[in-house]
């Protein structure tokens, strides 16, 4: 189990592509799924050659073995929207030990047994329930706001980014608000690869953490489940006919899967959205001349940033996909990151555009069954930011280069450094 | 052309007359009726493109093929009358239609 409890040999410079020319190396030698590249942010020649002149691209040799990568948008929707052929078992990263660390939740799961947990919990992100959260979101984002300085520089992601999306998370969950930095905790600890520099050491911690995470929530089950109502996702888990009586790792699972799912994702749009309107201000001066843009630049921000650059699925049968003969077992990932730039369905696909015509047609959500659960509720915490970031700031200016993550699967910030202008 | 009468949640009417060989979804989309996400574009993988038809219609409509069945299965305010308007052709025979768009699509 030696290679579990350290990871995959990520920090291995041998399989970094870092520095290289992405058009002069053998095609074969290329591996996306190293993170060097995506934190040097030199990923988008690599996806752009290979779209160009492998859209369906065997790597044979990698720290994670051999695998598929599906580049083109159409492709993509293809394999998304056939789980007959690409299974979602064992896992949806690329790491097949990743699992291991995780626990049973429905991304990771098949029809029938991902439709019928999914259908238990999604009610509480549908729009008709964020109705009754956008008010205290609101205020919220807000109170986060009025308590930043002015016109001293300061960490976007740290004030505001990791901020409002652990309180949004707290608010989900009814979780107390003192508490809250725990589910960031447990959220880093789920997903991290072991080692030094990471928030864990080793296996043995992660397995403390995600027992302390138990423990808590078990205490709020108990609270709850003999309650009435409640629109949080604990007492929906406790209250509905088919989870009510899931084993604890199950519900365990569920509650990391959201905790996890809301995290990253929705934090590194936040900053991504600040990032990309400094890159243009020709697109930052026209929100400013007319901020009814605003729910069209997020479906565009998520895009732009394609916050989980990657899901993999795993060949359940032979196939073919283009002209590649795809082997029962293969790793087949989908590079989102790769199809939202297909310039054959995106028009303009590396502009960061505000006003783009059909910009809801991105692939950072996914589609098919596991389609983004979450998706509506990322959207409106956005559009709440920004509109209230409109409200209050003539400009969120980048002053230093942003920090980004060491991962080729989630794709975002660690630090970014920004000055705020009033109005 | 076939003319589509597309009532919103709150009762608001938007009448419009396309050609026939696009989708009842197109027809929203390209007539600016609101109410219609589409995030995938017309391709059966998202379900932001739900309506319910008006009782009289459902038989005049061709019938569900599986993947239209489990992206709806999926749909949290998902009735008897719940389709995906992307998955419905225009044709002549459905002069008239009367469809209602959900208060959210997700
Ligand atoms: C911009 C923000 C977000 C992005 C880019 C994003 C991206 C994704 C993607 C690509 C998938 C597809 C998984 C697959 O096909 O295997 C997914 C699934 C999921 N997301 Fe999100 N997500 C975001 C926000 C959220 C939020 C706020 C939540 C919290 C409720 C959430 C919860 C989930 C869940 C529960 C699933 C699993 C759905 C299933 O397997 O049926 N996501 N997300």
């Amino acid at each position: 189990m030696s290679e579990v409890t350290t990871g995959p040999q990520f920090g291995q410079s041998k399989w970094s592509m870092v520095g290289k020319d992405p058009y002069s190396m053998p095609l074969d030698e290329i591996d996306l799924s190293h993170p060097g590249i995506w934190q040097a942010n030199e990923f988008l020649p690599f996806m752009e050659r290979l779209r160009q002149e492998d859209p369906v691209h065997y790597c044979k040799n990698s720290a994670v073995g051999p695998y598929w990568s599906v580049m083109k948008y159409n492709d993509i929707m293809e394999v998304d929207t056939s789980p007959e052929i690409y299974s979602s078992e064992p896992t949806i990263n690329i790491v097949d030990s990743f699992e291991e660390f995780t626990f049973p939740s429905f991304i990771s799961m098949d029809p029938p047994k991902h439709d019928e947990q999914r259908r238990v919990v999604q009610g509480v992100v549908a729009p008709a329930n964020l109705k009754n959260l956008e008010g205290l979101i609101r205020q919220r984002v807000c109170t986060i706001l009025d308590g930043l300085p002015l016109l001293e520089e300061i960490d976007w992601v740290e004030r505001v980014s990791i901020e409002l999306t652990t309180q949004m998370l707290a608010t989900l969950f009814d979780f107390p608000f003192e508490d809250r930095h725990m589910l960031t905790h447990w959220s880093d600890v789920a997903t991290a690869i072991p080692g030094r520099g990471s928030v864990i050491q080793n296996q043995a911690e992660r397995g403390e953490a995600m027992q302390e995470c138990l423990a808590y929530f078990t205490r709020l089950w108990n609270e709850r489940v003999n309650l009435e109502g409640g629109n949080d996702l604990v007492s929906m888990l406790a209250h509905a006919e088919a989870t009510r009586n899931m084993p604890p790792m199950e519900y365990l699972g569920n509650i990391i899967l959201l905790i996890v799912g809301g995290n990253d994702t929705t934090r590194n749009s936040m900053s991504g959205g600040v990032v990309a309107l400094n890159e243009n201000p020709g697109e930052y001066d026209k929100l400013r001349a007319d901020p009814s843009v605003i729910p069209n630049m997020i479906c565009e921000i998520i895009r732009w940033q394609t916050p989980l650059a990657y899901m993999r699925r795993t060949a359940r049968v032979d196939t073919v996909l283009r002209d590649k003969q795809i082997k029962a077992g293969d790793k087949v990932v989908m590079w989102y990151a790769s199809g939202n730039r297909d310039e054959e369905v995106i028009e303009r696909a590396n502009d960061f555009w505000i006003d783009r015509l059909h910009a809801r047609q991105h692939l950072s959500f996914g589609f098919g069954l596991h389609r983004c659960m979450g998706n509506r509720l990322a959207e409106m915490q956005l559009r709440i930011l920004w509109e209230e970031i409109m409200q209050r700031f003539q400009q969120v200016e980048v002053v230093g280069e942003p920090e980004r993550i060491y991962s080729s699967f989630v794709k975002g910030y660690s630090k970014l450094p920004v000055v705020l202008y009033p109005l | 052309m076939v003319n589509i009468l597309f009532i919103e949640h709150d009762g608001t009417e938007h009448p419009v007359a396309v050609d026939i060989g696009s989708s009842v979804m197109q027809a929203a989309v390209s007539n600016g009726v609101p109410g219609i996400d589409a995030d995938c574009g017309g391709s059966c993988s998202c379900a932001t493109c739900h309506v319910y038809v008006d009782a009289q219609w459902l038989d005049k409509l061709d019938a569900m093929n599986p993947a239209e069945e489990a992206m709806l299965s999926l749909s949290t305010d998902r009735q008897a009358n719940s389709r995906l308007s992307c998955q419905l052709p225009v044709t002549e025979k459905l002069d008239g239609l009367v469809v209602t768009t959900p208060e959210f699509q997700f």
